[in-house]
């Protein structure tokens, strides 16, 4: 049977006018999956949608159309603006530290090691916790007290200090995002050691005989072969960390006040603790849209898969 | 002689620093795991211990005896149910996508965009809808949830995974007269079995990890373990046995699991960007 024969037995359904009975099964594949993403990919959408029009809280179930009443409001909150702030904040900072930390990581470790493997399986071990117990462990590494933090700075210190990690405003941002870092650089680390391992290294050789240095090699040759793993990585934490919510919630539940209060605790307290339906409605749809359009965006520019 | 002199030196240099790093990042595995063998005495020392004079179990005890410890069996049972249930039917679109490219790119680009919605924002409508249903709390409204959640990262890897096995195989399938059903059965899935594997454990992961959903979800009959783990949060400080020997039985479990499918890990967390 030659390779066209089987092409058109197999892909027959692919085409416009294949058999019918091919274009069935193909459907029929994709229907359950799609079916229950729609449901949580439509509906929220749809029902967000027309919730949001209206103006229900926990005490008033006004379903009167109330015209663009709740994104004026949105528009108009400071704290809104604020924790969309902080998390962008928590981005700019985590990522490009995480992003350094892993390659600098990455770079230790690519080159033969003893007990390299283990080293590798132990590093990964944060990634793999849940995140919400990371910020459980970190709220008990930062207490006043019986934390080991304050302890080691106190050796340094020669006294006793009682630094309120989780409490000190100036304190907090750095706090949560050692929990962070210590989370998710190993995250980085573990797909650029992947990205670094398929660079040539005869190239790197070549160069390295033609006088180039350590940087000149590394910017020329090294950044371009990894950067497609590098984008991939940056985009999965870069969303991920929009969506910051377990660590600082095991942390400071945004506090102290509303200082570390990020869009997606925000819209938390909005929605589950003060009960302002329609208004979180109308902040999840923004949520969901923006984030939407980041995404497609991205995906033209990123090569997730082949 | 020199030269493998400086080698042996600048080798000695990076496993120095390579065991400070991992150690470094090991820490406060450790101290969580430790402050759960400590007596309440140890816990509250000043300055702290870092190791108790001996492991204490009394912790985990308090939890099975409470009946804490159910909220692990509640992860295991909506976990495990929603990755058998995403990963059947996740393969079988993935399956569709990957041999006849149904839906085009569109359709594979939805579905991925799909997984990187912040869970805040699909969770709260499902939550009116739930009220509504009467599926607050239930079982069968965390797993159909984790279900449709992990069911981007289903697809999108398993169709990797498919998209690596030999077309030709399938049309020897097919050419031998089985159906296209038992070509999936007898051929397909059998030769994607790593892939199967280790896209389970990740989904399984994911769902075992997950809080916000439970969080908003569960009351008292579904919490999970690490619904369970806040409940101890901000209350007498007691309780730092509690959150960590809780911690500790929800997260053994993840570490025993991804120690034995170190092979998976790269191309799991990279969405299968990197083949690994």
């Amino acid at each position: 049977m030659t390779a066209s024969q089987a092409d058109l037995v197999l892909r027959a359904g692919a085409r416009p006018g294949g058999g019918r009975h091919d274009r069935r099964f193909k459907y029929a594949l994709v229907a359950p999956s799609i079916f229950v993403l729609l449901l949580i990919g439509v509906f929220p959408l749809v029902y967000l949608l027309v919730v949001s029009f209206q103006n229900i809280t926990m005490t008033d179930m006004d379903k009167t159309f109330q015209g663009l009443l709740n994104y004026r409001l949105l528009v108009q909150d400071t704290r809104m603006w604020e924790a969309l702030l902080h998390t962008v904040i928590f981005t700019a900072v985590a990522l490009p530290i995480e992003l350094l930390l892993g390659l600098a990581m990455a770079q230790l470790f690519i080159d033969r090691l003893p007990g390299r493997q283990v080293f590798i399986a132990l590093l990964v071990l944060p990634v793999v916790v849940s995140p919400i117990v990371a910020g459980a462990t970190w709220s008990l590494m930062f207490n006043t007290r019986f934390g080991p933090i304050n302890q080691i700075i106190g050796w340094f210190a020669g006294e006793e200090v009682n630094i309120l990690w989780t409490i000190n405003p100036s304190l907090v941002y750095p706090a949560i995002l050692a929990a962070e870092i210590w989370q998710w650089t190993p995250f980085m680390f573990l797909l650029l050691l992947a990205a670094l391992s398929g660079v040539d290294k005869s190239q790197l050789e070549a160069a390295a005989i033609d006088g180039a240095g350590y940087w000149r090699s590394f910017f020329k040759l090294v950044l371009p072969a990894i950067w497609p793993v590098m984008a991939v990585a940056i985009l999965i934490r870069g969303l991920d960390l929009f969506r910051l919510f377990d660590i600082v919630w095991a942390l400071t539940k945004g506090g102290p006040g509303t200082m570390t209060e990020t869009i997606s605790i925000f819209a938390y307290v909005k929605g589950f603790q003060q009960f302002e339906t329609s208004y979180t409605a109308a902040v999840a749809l923004m949520i969901i849209v923006l984030l939407t359009v980041v995404v497609l965006l991205a995906l033209k520019r990123v090569q997730l898969a082949r | 002689m020199k030269a493998a002199h400086r080698n042996r030196l600048k080798l000695a240099v990076r496993l120095a620093a390579a065991t400070l790093i991992t150690l470094l990042f090991l820490f406060p595995i450790y101290w969580l795991f430790m402050i759960s063998f400590k007596t309440p005495d140890e816990i509250f020392s000043y300055p702290p211990k870092w190791w108790p004079a001996q492991l204490q179990f009394s912790s985990y005890a308090v939890l099975f005896r409470d009946g804490d410890a159910t909220t692990v069996l509640n992860s295991l049972i909506v976990a495990g149910t929603s990755t058998v249930l995403a990963m059947f039917i996740g393969t079988l679109c993935a399956y569709s996508i990957a041999r006849f490219r149904t839906g085009g790119d569109n359709l594979a680009n939805w579905i991925i965009s799909q997984r990187m919605v912040p869970p805040i924002a699909v969770v709260f409508p499902i939550f009116l809808l739930y009220v509504w249903l009467g599926l607050v709390d239930t079982f069968p409204g965390l797993i159909l949830l984790y279900t449709a959640f992990n069911l981007p990262y289903v697809i999108w890897m398993m169709r990797g995974y498919i998209l690596d096995i030999p077309i030709a195989l399938e049309e020897a399938a097919l050419v031998d007269g089985y159906t296209r059903w038992q070509m999936l059965w007898k051929v397909v899935f059998p030769m994607s079995r790593a892939g199967l594997f280790a896209t389970a454990i990740f989904t399984f992961v994911f769902a075992w990890n997950e809080f916000l959903f439970a969080l908003v979800l569960t009351r008292t009959e579904v919490t999970t373990y690490t619904v369970q783990v806040t409940h101890y949060f901000g209350g007498q400080s007691n309780f730092w046995s509690k959150i960590s020997a809780m911690s500790v039985l929800g997260t053994l479990p993840i570490f025993i699991i991804v120690g034995f499918m170190q092979r998976y890990l790269v191309r799991g967390f990279s969405l299968g960007a990197v083949k690994g």
